[in-house]
C-alpha cells in the first residue's frame, strides 16, 4: 500500500464504531482516511494491517458497525483505539466464531 | 466519457446473441474422455478450449452447465468426445451448438476403435472447424449487449475495502449503459438478506432475493461450515458477516431484477443475483462453493462475456469460455505479480485516484477486453473450468415478468 509511509488507518462508514488498519500499527497516532469525520486516533496496541481499530468505546453486546452494518458484537468491553478481533467479538450466525484463535484463525478445540 | 462511445466488432451468432471471442470448444462428457480431448486440442496446436464434466453419472446440473457452455455466444463451434458408456451424450452437445447456428462434431471413443484413432478423427474434425470458424460473420457490439459476471477469492482486506468497491461502481455504470451484470456467492451475504432483498426491483424479486438468502444460511447451518477461513481471520476479517459485506459490496447499487439459477440466462438486462448453492437434495448432490473456477465456470453458463475477478491475495486463474479480468484492490499484488494482476484498484485506498475515476477506467478496459485486447490470464494460456456434482431445481422463476429462456 503507498498508504503505508504514514500510519493509516481506513473508516467506509460515517456511522462505524471500526476502521480498517492500511499498515501495521504500534500504539500511538493514527491518520483516519475515508469517511472519517476527525481526522485522527491514538492506538492503544498493536493493529496488523488489513485488522480492526475501535474508534470509541463499544459495550459488551454492543454492535460491531462497519460499512454502515452490523458485522458482529462484541463479546466484552472494547476501550477506543484498541484491537477488534476474535478476543473480544464474535459472529451473530457462525458458532464456531467464538472457539477461534485470534492469531492464527484456527479453532482451539481442534485436536490432530 | 459517454456509453455510446464504447463499441467494438463482437461475433454475431443466431437468435442476435453476440459474442467476444470466437472459439473452438472441444468439451469432454466424462472424466474418461478428457484425455483424449486435450490431445485433440494439442493437435491444432491448442487453438481449441477444452472444458467438461468429471463425473459418469446422470446429473442434469452438468448437463445444464455443458448445454449452456456450448451455447455460448463466445463459442463459435463445438466437438464433443465421449467414451460411450456415460450418461452425458456428446451427440445431444453437439446438436444443440448446431441449433444456434454453430459448427459442431461429436464422437464417441469406444466407436472409432480407440484412443489413436479417436484422437485423429478428432483433430481432422476440428481442424476443419477452426477453417471455417475463422468466416464467422461480425457485428457491432456495445456496452448494452455486454453481460459482466463478478466474483471474488483469494480475498484479502483490501477487497472489501478497493478492490469490490471499484468493480461495483463499475456494474453501476454498465447497468446504466443498459448493459448486464451478474453476482453471485451468496454464501457470503450472511447476515445481508434484508439489506439485499430491498434493492429487489419489484415484489417477486425481493421474494426471491428473501428465499435464496434463506437457503443459503439453512445450507450452512447443516454442514456447520460458513465461507470464512483462516486465511480470512489472519488477515483481519473476524466473521462472516464483515467478509459477507465486503463481498456484497461488489454488486454496486443498483436494483437487483431477479435470481438466476446456473445455466439460466437473465431474460433481461439490469442487475442479477445468481444462486449457485444447491438446492434441497444437497445431500446427495453438491457442495456449495468448491473453489473459485466453479463460480466463475458458473456465471459464464449463464451468458457472462466477461468475468471481473476480483483477488486481493492474488489469484492467477483464467477460463477456458471468456476472459476474466483480475482485478485487485491491494496494489503490494499488483506491484508483486504483474503477469497475473490485469487492474490495481487500490490506487483508491491511497487516495491516488478517486473510486468514480478508478471504475471508469475498469470500464474501458473491459470494453477494451470486449474488443479482442488478451487479459493477462489469456496471455498465459489459463483456460481453467470446474463443473462439480450438484443438485438444483430446473424450473426458476427469476422474476416477475415470468419469461425463462
Amino acid at each position: 500500500m503507498s498508504a503505508g509511509s504514514a500510519p493509516a488507518a481506513f473508516q467506509i462508514s460515517a456511522n462505524d464504531n471500526v476502521a480498517t488498519a492500511l499498515c501495521d500499527l504500534s500504539p500511538g497516532r493514527v491518520r483516519l482516511l475515508g469517511d472519517a469525520e476527525s481526522g485522527e486516533i491514538e492506538a492503544v496496541e498493536p493493529i496488523a494491517r488489513g485488522h480492526k481499530l475501535a474508534l470509541r468505546h463499544i459495550a459488551a453486546g454492543e454492535n460491531i458497525v462497519k460499512y454502515g452494518v452490523s458485522i458482529g458484537r462484541a463479546s466484552k468491553p472494547i476501550a477506543r483505539g484498541c484491537w477488534v478481533h476474535l478476543h473480544c467479538m464474535g459472529s451473530m450466525y457462525d458458532e464456531k466464531s467464538n472457539k477461534l484463535d485470534p492469531v492464527i484463525g484456527i479453532s482451539r478445540e481442534t485436536r490432530y | 466519457m459517454h456509453p455510446k462511445q464504447f463499441v467494438w466488432p463482437g461475433y454475431a451468432r443466431k437468435h442476435g446473441k453476440k459474442g467476444v471471442r470466437n472459439k473452438l470448444l472441444v468439451v469432454h462428457t466424462v472424466e474418461c474422455s478428457s484425455h483424449v480431448a486435450r490431445k485433440i486440442a494439442s493437435a491444432v496446436g491448442n487453438q481449441a478450449e477444452v472444458v467438461g464434466f468429471a463425473g459418469c453419472n446422470d446429473n442434469a446440473y452438468a448437463v445444464r452447465m455443458l448445454s449452456a457452455l456450448v451455447r455460448h455466444p463466445n463459442v463459435g463451434a463445438v466437438l464433443a468426445v465421449g467414451l460411450g458408456c456415460e450418461y452425458i451424450q456428446p451427440e445431444k452437445l453437439a446438436e444443440a451448438a448446431m441449433e444456434e447456428g454453430k459448427e459442431a462434431d461429436w464422437l464417441f471413443i469406444q466407436d472409432e476403435g480407440g484412443t489413436i484413432k479417436a484422437i485423429e478423427k478428432g483433430a481432422a474434425s476440428a481442424r476443419r472447424m477452426l477453417a471455417t470458424l475463422g468466416r464467422a460473420p461480425r457485428t457491432d457490439m456495445g456496452l448494452a449487449d455486454l453481460v459482466v459476471g463478478g466474483e471474488c477469492g483469494g480475498s484479502d482486506f483490501t477487497s472489501g475495502l478497493a478492490g469490490n468497491v471499484v468493480a461495483g461502481r463499475f456494474f453501476d455504470l454498465l447497468v446504466d449503459a443498459g448493459g448486464t451484470a451478474i453476482f453471485e456467492e451468496i454464501l457470503e451475504a450472511i447476515g445481508l438478506r434484508d439489506l439485499l432483498a430491498a434493492r429487489g426491483a419489484d415484489a417477486a424479486a425481493r421474494r426471491s432475493i428473501g428465499a435464496a438468502c434463506d437457503k443459503a444460511l439453512a445450507y450452512c447451518r447443516i454442514v456447520r461450515q460458513y465461507s470464512i477461513s483462516p486465511g480470512n481471520f489472519v488477515g483481519g476479517l473476524s466473521t462472516i458477516e464483515e467478509k459477507s459485506m465486503g463481498a456484497v459490496i461488489k454488486s454496486g447499487s443498483r436494483p437487483i431484477q431477479g435470481v438466476l439459477k446456473v445455466g439460466h440466462a437473465p431474460p433481461r438486462p439490469g442487475l442479477w443475483l445468481l444462486d449457485t448453492v444447491p438446492d434441497p437434495h444437497w445431500m446427495q448432490h453438491g457442495i456449495a462453493n468448491p473453489n473459485d473456477n466453479e463460480g466463475l465456470t458458473a456465471l459464464i453458463a449463464s451468458g457472462c462475456h466477461i468475468v471481473l475477478f476480483i483477488t486481493g491475495r492474488g489469484n492467477v486463474v483464467g477460463n477456458a469460455v471468456a476472459p476474466i479480468i483480475k482485478v485487485t484492490g491491494n496494489s503490494a499484488t499488483f506491484a508483486a505479480m504483474p503477469d497475473d494482476m490485469d487492474f490495481d484498484a487500490g490506487v483508491t485506498l491511497s487516495g491516488e485516484t478517486s473510486q468514480a475515476e478508478t471504475a471508469a477506467n475498469l470500464l474501458r478496459l473491459v470494453a477494451a477486453t470486449a474488443g479482442g485486447l488478451s487479459t493477462k490470464s489469456e496471455t498465459l494460456g489459463h483456460c481453467e473450468y470446474y463443473i462439480p456434482y450438484k443438485y438444483q431445481d430446473a424450473n426458476p422463476r427469476p422474476c416477475a415478468c415470468g419469461r425463462e429462456d
